[in-house]
Order: structure tokens, then C-alpha cells, then sequence
């Protein structure tokens, strides 16, 4: 299942443009063959058809995405760095998170020329069985991720093993795995490659060897990217790793040989999120159907409740009845008519909201402390929501706001950091949700400098991460999150919570600052003012300054009284004219 | 203002102006001492606190007063500069010395401590402190020695004296007396006087034409500029001309509502030194042009007439308004104004001859009693 995609002529028209662009820069003969050739001759169409009809066959996804390198986030040479860096980076902390092991990850990126570089990522997590190795790294779209809805870092089980491909693409250079797991005497090395034509790892290489490690995986390969500094190299993803998860070590050795130590903040590990199964509202027609046909149940209803979740006997009668669909069909005799039939009713009977246990949310407390340690501004808080859900998937929003950060420029763009389960998104802000709610948030209130609908200005970074089952990406490069309202809805309730901390915050230290600038306006005067008047009542000057220097002190709050007399008192007006009105009419 | 007070203002007056600063000083240290906000109190100087007294024909000061304190941070600077400019006044008492407002504004001028910030930095601020300080002490500003610069011009038909020197204004060629801005009879004694009346002008210009045609001479007359709107020396010197010495007063000046308010102020007094206007405020002068019908009367060309622009109109309209034009012909002399939507300048008679101005336009004016009051 999921091995390989059947393409028709469309799609294959789609892909050939790009497969004519990455041609040129030396891809393997084999997959060129592969590529159906355009046909624009005017023939009669039955010709054609028969044409077309040699040409149509199943090509295999490890092609599908040698082609369509962008969708993975390989499109340029230093996103392709950071990308294959995320994704072994990504692999390993869910693996070590999974067997409950604080996670330690070396990350070295070693330069062997300008554009190719030779990456290690090492974890200390459970290690790969050795069977499992050469299919987890060299095989497209196989995982334990896809088929379960579970917080989890990775989603699709393409990430490792399409850096794996990207790296045989542009060095022709194998794939190296250490893995040992825990109680083994030796770890096992491999060398692997992909058949792209049948998505099917080959080992050039296997080898057991010792190494000093209790468990873990370390993976290294070669890559053609481009190594920088900045927003969106691997140093701020690296850095943004370590803010996000404060539970994590990272030593990571740049291209430049510099040396960066994240240590680990909190050793507590987060609560290991439970595996839930779909529900109903969320599930997708295409979906359904290979749901049901390959459920173990007996029949359709037993379907309907074992393999989803909040649906009771109850509920899977209700459905069936208002689907008018027999429940003892045999789930794997059901017509596509049914299928339909019960997708439809699902959206007519009211289901109970999905659990929401499976997600865990980094904490208020813990990003405090984390975006504390990451950068030290005047005023930080944190909000994490309850969970809510779009089309029927549970997810959890969280925010903090860091004001007032020495360095940062105040005339330029507030940081933003995404975060999805815990993963720094780096590209695309633009088209994120993120980005929108951030924007559609009246900062102004706040006391925060922003122009209508964009991203506020000032010294301040702002934190948002959603916590999910499914991370809806809007493609499967994962940089971007998908416009959905619930989900922009919550992430501007918890940057408006965030808000409203932070203009308590602001406003005090406006009334403070004001405060000691008109002491000092007092204070500046006073030696002026008792000379004077020490020289119009012929006496000394310095105790009518020293009094007056006392009284300097404590004069804000005396005008503050004032302040607070005169405010009521036009409150007092306002309301007898109100009132005054109010007879009149 | 309450009884209290006012029993404190006639004691006040009883005080040399060295005694009122004294006194301003004791009860703010007495404040201090008391852990009192300092403040004192000084008087609204804004159309909302006066009054049109239409028996008297005087504008005057109410009885709306603003507490100036110190520990206000609206308020703190003008309180400090205000006491500078005390201090200073009390040092010129002392040594018995006048100086120039200019120079009262460089006496107080320096820089505070360590800041960038100066005591004061216009002179427009000490002048509106002394000016705070005249209605506070209810002392004058010349009482306090303090002298603005000589401004306005005098000749004609009268001797004076002047700090002892005695001064024939009738040979003074050209340029004429000049008018000090302290002009009280300590200094300024009036001696042999063979004028009739005294002729008031808005503009030098117009004063020199008729100097060089002797005017005065021919028609036994004080002939006074007072370079736009008249300072306090010549509205105080006219003042005293015109009530010591019995004579009437004729002022001359633009048709523009800028004019209109010259005569105006030395008729009835301004907002701002509202609270001089009983001894300043000449009531009986009489305004003899231009008028808003002359250009009809004197058979005018359209030529010499100007637009009025918008600051024009909104004066005009803002004049309109103020209790002491509310008489018939001056309504309907800005109304005529603002209708034909021209002013005049007096320069413009000369359109008719340049000596038309002395030779025939104010002797017929006086002579057929054309004027308003």
C-alpha cells in the first residue's frame, strides 16, 4: 500500500517540465527514459490513444519525487542542507522521544566544497532493528508514521529516505547507518542506495562493528547544498530546535568548525502522546474505502466502531440507519455506492469530539523558561490553550510573547518562530496561518507598534506552536500550515491572551517611566526654584531644597491622587450628563 | 474673587513692589515648610475671562484665576521661570536700576545643571512670565523697572519734559520725539501745550507724509505714530495726553479688520493687558478712518482696493463677535467689509494726490464730525 502512485497522462504532463529541468543537472539515464514524451502531432485520435495507451504505466514515487524535488523542500542548494538536516534531525528526537530516552543529538556538518557538504547525525535513541535499516532509510513512503494519527515530528515516512534519495541524486554516493540497539554487543553498518525505478533500497554495504554507544543511530551522507548563516540556514534551526524542545541536547559543529553546546533545560521527558484513531468528521471519502476493506472486522458497523474513534454502537447504528445502509455488509464486499453513502451520513449525525489525551503541548511554564534561556527580554508570557479540533482532528495551540529583547532592532519586523510538533518552520512564512492570525491580531492594543493587518514592528519575538494529530501542511515540504479558521481562530485567542499579559506589562512600565521623567523634570528645577525663592524671602536656600527634593519623591503618587480626583470628576460630569439627557428625553 | 482676597489686594496695594516680591516668596517657602504643593495664583489672560464693561467702555480682567504649581509637570517650568524672573526684578529693585525686557530675558537665561535644557528659551517666555507677574503682584511692569524698546513716534504742538531734559516737539525735524516705553509723570512731564487735538496713525509712513507737510502746525496738533499695533509707552502716553490735558483723539489707521483692532485696543483696552485697561484705554478716541464707505465718499478707484484673504476673513468674523464692536455703524462697517470682500490701505488715498491725505481727506473728516466711536 502507498508503494506506488498510479499517474495518468496529466500528471505526468505536470512532472515532465520539471523532469526535462533536473535532466540537465546530470539525473541518472534510467529515470529519463521514464519520462512520456509529448505528443502534439495532429493524428487521428484512435492513433493517439494507442500512442498514449504504450506510454501509460505505472511509475514509481521514488521517480514521482526524483522529479518533484520542491515538494520535499530540496528546491534550492541551502534549503536542500537544511532540509536534510531537519528531517535526520526530526527522525531522531521522535525516535528517542517513542522509547522514552531524554534525546541527545550531535549534528556535524563538514564542508568538502563549496557546494557539497558531508553531514552526521547521531542520536543515542532505541536503534533500528537490523532487518528494518535498509527499508527505513532506503524506501519511500515506508514508516510507521502514515497509517496512525499520533503527535508525531514526521508524518509521512518520506523524510530520512528522501534525503537519501537527494543525496544518491546529486553525489551518486551511498547512504551510511550505524544502529545499535540497546543490549546488542555490536552495532551493524550499512551502506544503502534506492532503486528509484522500484522504490527499493539496495545495501552496496553491510558490516557489523563495534561501537561505544549503549543504543542509537548515526546516519551520515553527502549532499550538494549550500551552507549560510542566518534566518533560514541550519544554525537558527538547530537554535530554534533547542528552544522549542527544552528536554533536548544538541551539539552541533558548523561547516566553519564552530561549536555550538544547546543544553539540555528540563529533564523531564513530555508526556508521550497516545495513537488515536481517525474520526469520522475528519476522514476523507478515498480514505474510507481503504479504511473499511482492510478493517479485520466482521462487518460494516464492527468496522465503524473499532476503527474509529467516538463512534459507539449507538452511533454506528445511527449512521448506517441514516446512511440507509445494511449493517452486516461485509466490509470487504461493499460497493463504492455505500461507501459514499456512509461518508455522507457521518457529517448528518452528531459524533462526540475526539480525544484530546493524544497531544501534548510544550507547557506555558516550560516555554517561559525556554524562550528565557533562548533570549532574555523584559517581559515573557506564555499561553496554551485548550485543545480544539478542525475537521476532526484534535490539535492544541500554544504562544508566548518575549518583549523588549536588548539587540533586536526596534524599527524592524517582530522574530516569529513557527513551531509544529515541536519542529521550527522556517520557509514560507507567507502563505502560513501563523503568519495570518499574527497579522489579523490588533497588536496596537496592546501597546505594540504595528501598521493595519501586517506583522507588528519593535524588540519583541513571538512563539506559536500547534500541537496535532495531523499537522495540516500546505505541501509536503511541511513549512507552511494551512489556512484552516479553527486554527487561526485559536492561534489569535492565545496571541490575544498573550496580548493582554503584555499590555498589563507595557502599561505599567509606560506609568512608570513617566513617572521618573517628571521626578527629573521636579528634580531638575528644584535648585533653580529654591534659589529664588530664597532670594525673594531672605533666607537660606539649601533647606527649601532639600524639602522640596524630598517632596519630589513622593509627588508622583500626591499627583497621581490629583490625576485619579480629576478623573472622576469628569467621569462624574459624564454621568450627570448622561443623566441630564436622559431626562430630557 | 472672595471677600478675603480682596482685602489681601488692598493691602497689597499698599506695598512697594519690593514688598509684594518679598511677600510671593515668604508665603511659597511658607508652603514648602507645610509640605504643601507650592503654587500662586495668577489670573486667566484669555477672551473667556474678560468682560466688556459697556458703562465704562472698558475691557476687564474677571475674576478667574489658575493656581501655577510646581509639583504639576504642565506647570513646573513656567513656575520656575516665573520665580527667576522675580528674582531678578527684586535685584533691580534693590539696586535701584531698569533694564530691558531683553535684557531681563539674558539676566534669567542659563543653562539647568548637567542638562541641555535652558531656563528659558525665547524671549516670548520671560516676557509672559512678567506678564503673569504684573497680575499676580498687581504691580506694573514699569513699577517691577522693567522697559520694553521705544517704539512710536510724537511731534507737534507741545513741549515736554523728559528725565529733566525739556524737549520742544515742534523742531525735531524728521524723525521726531521717540516713545519711550516708560512714560509715567515721574519721568514725562507735559509743559507748554498749543494743540487742539491729537491725530493718531496707524503706520511711520503715513506719519512722515504729514510730518513733512507740517500738518500739525497747520492744524495745532500732536501728531503720533505707534508702528502697528501701539506698544504700552503710547497707549499709556496717549492716555495721558488725552486725560491730563483734555484733548480730543482721532486715530487714523488700514480698512482691515487689523485696523479696526488697533483703534479698538486703544479705545477699550486688549485681552491680554486687560488688566491695565482702566489706565491705558483711551475711551473717548475716535476712529476717523478708513472707513468702508470712504472709497464711495472719496470716489476711490478700484484699483487701489485689495482681496481680502482668509486670515482677513476670520478676523473680520472673529471681530464680529467681540462684545465691544457690537455698536451699529461697526457692525456695518465690517459687514460692508467683508461684502465687498476689499480692505484699504492708507496709502491708497494718495491714489487722489500725495499730500490729498493732510490737505483734504482728515480735515473734512473732522470738519463734517465723520468719524466713529
Amino acid at each position: 500500500m502507498g508503494k506506488t502512485l498510479k499517474t495518468k497522462k496529466a500528471e505526468s504532463k505536470k512532472s515532465a517540465k520539471a523532469a526535462r529541468k533536473s535532466a540537465e543537472n546530470g539525473k541518472p539515464a534510467k529515470i529519463k527514459e521514464s519520462v512520456p514524451k509529448e505528443v502534439r502531432q495532429e493524428k487521428p485520435p484512435e492513433a493517439i490513444a494507442e500512442k498514449l495507451a504504450k506510454q501509460q504505466r505505472e511509475i514509481s514515487v521514488s521517480e514521482f519525487f526524483a522529479k518533484n524535488r520542491h515538494l520535499l523542500g530540496f528546491d534550492n542548494p541551502t534549503r536542500a542542507l537544511l532540509t536534510s538536516v531537519k528531517e535526520a534531525v526530526d527522525n531522531a528526537l521522535d525516535a528517542c522521544e517513542e522509547a522514552g530516552i531524554l534525546p541527545e543529538v550531535k549534528v556535524h556538518i563538514k564542508e568538502l566544497s563549496e557546494s557539497r557538504y558531508y553531514v552526521t547525525v547521531e542520536d543515542n535513541g532505541p536503534g533500528v532493528v537490523k532487518e528494518q535499516v535498509p527499508r527505513v532509510f532506503g524506501k519511500l513512503l515506508y514508516g510507521s508514521k502514515f497509517h496512525r494519527l499520533k503527535m508525531n515530528r514526521g508524518q509521512q515516512g518520506i523524510g530520512i529516505s528522501a534525503v537519501c534519495l537527494y543525496s544518491q541524486l546529486t553525489t551518486g554516493k551511498s547512504f551510511k547507518v550505524t544502529s545499535k540497539t540497546e543490549g546488542a554487543k555490536k552495532a551493524y553498518f550499512f551502506e544503502i542506495m534506492i532503486d528509484t525505478g522500484r522504490n527499493e533500497p539496495i545495501v552496496s554495504k553491510q558490516d557489523s562493528i563495534e561501537w561505544d554507544k549503549k543504543s542509537g543511530v548515526k546516519v551520515e551522507f553527502e549532499v550538494e547544498g549550500r551552507y549560510l548563516k542566518g534566518e533560514k540556514g541550519v544554525d537558527e534551526y538547530l537554535r530554534i530546535v533547542s528552544l522549542a524542545n527544552p528536554h533536548v541536547a544538541v551539539h552541533y559543529i558548523t561547516p566553519a568548525k564552530e561549536k555550538f553546546h544547546y543544553t539540555r533545560l528540563l529533564k523531564e521527558m513530555p508526556v508521550v502522546p497516545k495513537e488515536i484513531k481517525p474520526h469520522p468528521y475528519g476522514v476523507e471519502l478515498g480514505n474510507l474505502g481503504k479504511i473499511i476493506k482492510e478493517s479485520p472486522a466482521r462487518n460494516i458497523k464492527g468496522v465503524l466502531m473499532h476503527e474509529f474513534s467516538r463512534v459507539s454502537e449507538k452511533v454506528a447504528s445511527e449512521v448506517l440507519a441514516t446512511a440507509g445502509v445494511d449493517s452486516r455488509i461485509k466490509p470487504g464486499k461493499i460497493e463504492f455506492i455505500n461507501i459514499e453513502k456512509i461518508f455522507n451520513a457521518f457529517h448528518k449525525v452528531k459524533i462526540m469530539a475526539p480525544p484530546t489525551n493524544c497531544i501534548t503541548p510544550i507547557g506555558e511554564e516550560k516555554l517561559v523558561k525556554a524562550m528565557e534561556n533562548f533570549a532574555k527580554g523584559e517581559y515573557i508570557t506564555a499561553k496554551t490553550r485548550q485543545p480544539a479540533v478542525y475537521r476532526g482532528n484534535p490539535f492544541i495551540i500554544e504562544a508566548a510573547v518575549n518583549y523588549m529583547i536588548p539587540d533586536y532592532p526596534q524599527d524592524e519586523q517582530i522574530k516569529v518562530y513557527r513551531l509544529a510538533n515541536r519542529v521550527p518552520l522556517l520557509y514560507q512564512p507567507g502563505a502560513c496561518a501563523i503568519t495570518k492570525a499574527i497579522q489579523d491580531v490588533d497588536w496596537r492594543g496592546y501597546g505594540v507598534s504595528q501598521s493595519k493587518d501586517q506583522i507588528p514592528y519593535g524588540p519583541m519575538a513571538v512563539i506559536v506552536h500547534i500541537a496535532s494529530v495531523w499537522v495540516p501542511f500546505t505541501s509536503e515540504a511541511k513549512e507552511a500550515i494551512a489556512h484552516y479558521s479553527e486554527i487561526i481562530k485559536e492561534i489569535k485567542l492565545a496571541l490575544q491572551e498573550c496580548g493582554r499579559q503584555l499590555s498589563i506589562f507595557i502599561n505599567k512600565k509606560r506609568r512608570l517611566m513617566y513617572q521618573q521623567q517628571r521626578r527629573s523634570i521636579f528634580q531638575r528645577y528644584i535648585p533653580e526654584v529654591a534659589r529664588a525663592l530664597s532670594v525673594l524671602a531672605k533666607t537660606k536656600k539649601e533647606p527649601i531644597e532639600k524639602k522640596l527634593f524630598s517632596m519630589s519623591k513622593s509627588v508622583t503618587e500626591f499627583e497621581e491622587k490629583q490625576e485619579k480626583e480629576q478623573q472622576t470628576q469628569i467621569e462624574q460630569k459624564k454621568v450627570e450628563k448622561a443623566e441630564k439627557e436622559g431626562e430630557n428625553e | 474673587m472672595s471677600k478675603k482676597t480682596k482685602v489681601k489686594n488692598s493691602q497689597k496695594n499698599r506695598l512697594s513692589a519690593e514688598q509684594k516680591l518679598a511677600h510671593l516668596g515668604k508665603m511659597l517657602t511658607a508652603q514648602i515648610e507645610k509640605k504643601n504643593n507650592p503654587f500662586f495664583e495668577v489670573a486667566i489672560r484669555a477672551l473667556s475671562n474678560v468682560t466688556f464693561n459697556k458703562e465704562k467702555s472698558l475691557i476687564e480682567l474677571g475674576s478667574e484665576k489658575q493656581k501655577r504649581y510646581f509639583f504639576n509637570v504642565g506647570m513646573a517650568k513656567k513656575f520656575m521661570q516665573t520665580l527667576l524672573v522675580g528674582e531678578a526684578c527684586l535685584m533691580l529693585q534693590k539696586e535701584k536700576k531698569t533694564t530691558s525686557l531683553r535684557d531681563l530675558y539674558y539676566i534669567i537665561k542659563h543653562t539647568l545643571g548637567d542638562s541641555d535644557e535652558n531656563t528659558v528659551d525665547e524671549q516670548e517666555e520671560s516676557d509672559e512670565c512678567i506678564e503673569d507677574l504684573e497680575v499676580g503682584l498687581d504691580e506694573l511692569r514699569e513699577n517691577l523697572n522693567l522697559f520694553a524698546s521705544n517704539r512710536g513716534s510724537m511731534v507737534g504742538e507741545i513741549t515736554i519734559e523728559d528725565a529733566g531734559d525739556t524737549i520742544d516737539l515742534r523742531r525735531l525735524g524728521t524723525g521726531g520725539w521717540s516713545i519711550p516705553s516708560i512714560v509715567e509723570s515721574s519721568l514725562i512731564k507735559f509743559k507748554k501745550v498749543s494743540a487742539k487735538y491729537i491725530l493718531m496713525v496707524e503706520k511711520d509712513a503715513i506719519w512722515r507724509r504729514l510730518n513733512e507737510d507740517k500738518y500739525w502746525r497747520q492744524h495745532k496738533c500732536i501728531l503720533m505714530h505707534g508702528q502697528g499695533m501701539a506698544p504700552r509707552g503710547v497707549r499709556r502716553l496717549l492716555y495721558r495726553l488725552a486725560n491730563e490735558l483734555r484733548l480730543p483723539v482721532y486715530i487714523l489707521t488700514d480698512n482691515d479688520p487689523w485696523g479696526f483692532y488697533i483703534y479698538s485696543v486703544i479705545k477699550q483696552g486688549s485681552i491680554n493687558l486687560a488688566y491695565e485697561s482702566m489706565r491705558m484705554a483711551v475711551t473717548h478716541a475716535r476712529f476717523l478712518g478708513l472707513s468702508s464707505h470712504d472709497p464711495g465718499k472719496f470716489k476711490l478707484s478700484s484699483n487701489v482696493m485689495i482681496k481680502l484673504n482668509q486670515q482677513d476673513i476670520s478676523r473680520a468674523k472673529q471681530i464680529l463677535q467681540y462684545p465691544w464692536f457690537q455698536k451699529k455703524k461697526w457692525q456695518e462697517e465690517l459687514r460692508v467689509m467683508l461684502k465687498n470682500n476689499v480692505k484699504l490701505e492708507l496709502e491708497a488715498l494718495s491714489s487722489k494726490g500725495i499730500s490729498f491725505i493732510g490737505e483734504d481727506y482728515i480735515p473734512k473728516k473732522i470738519r463734517d464730525k465723520e468719524w466713529l466711536e
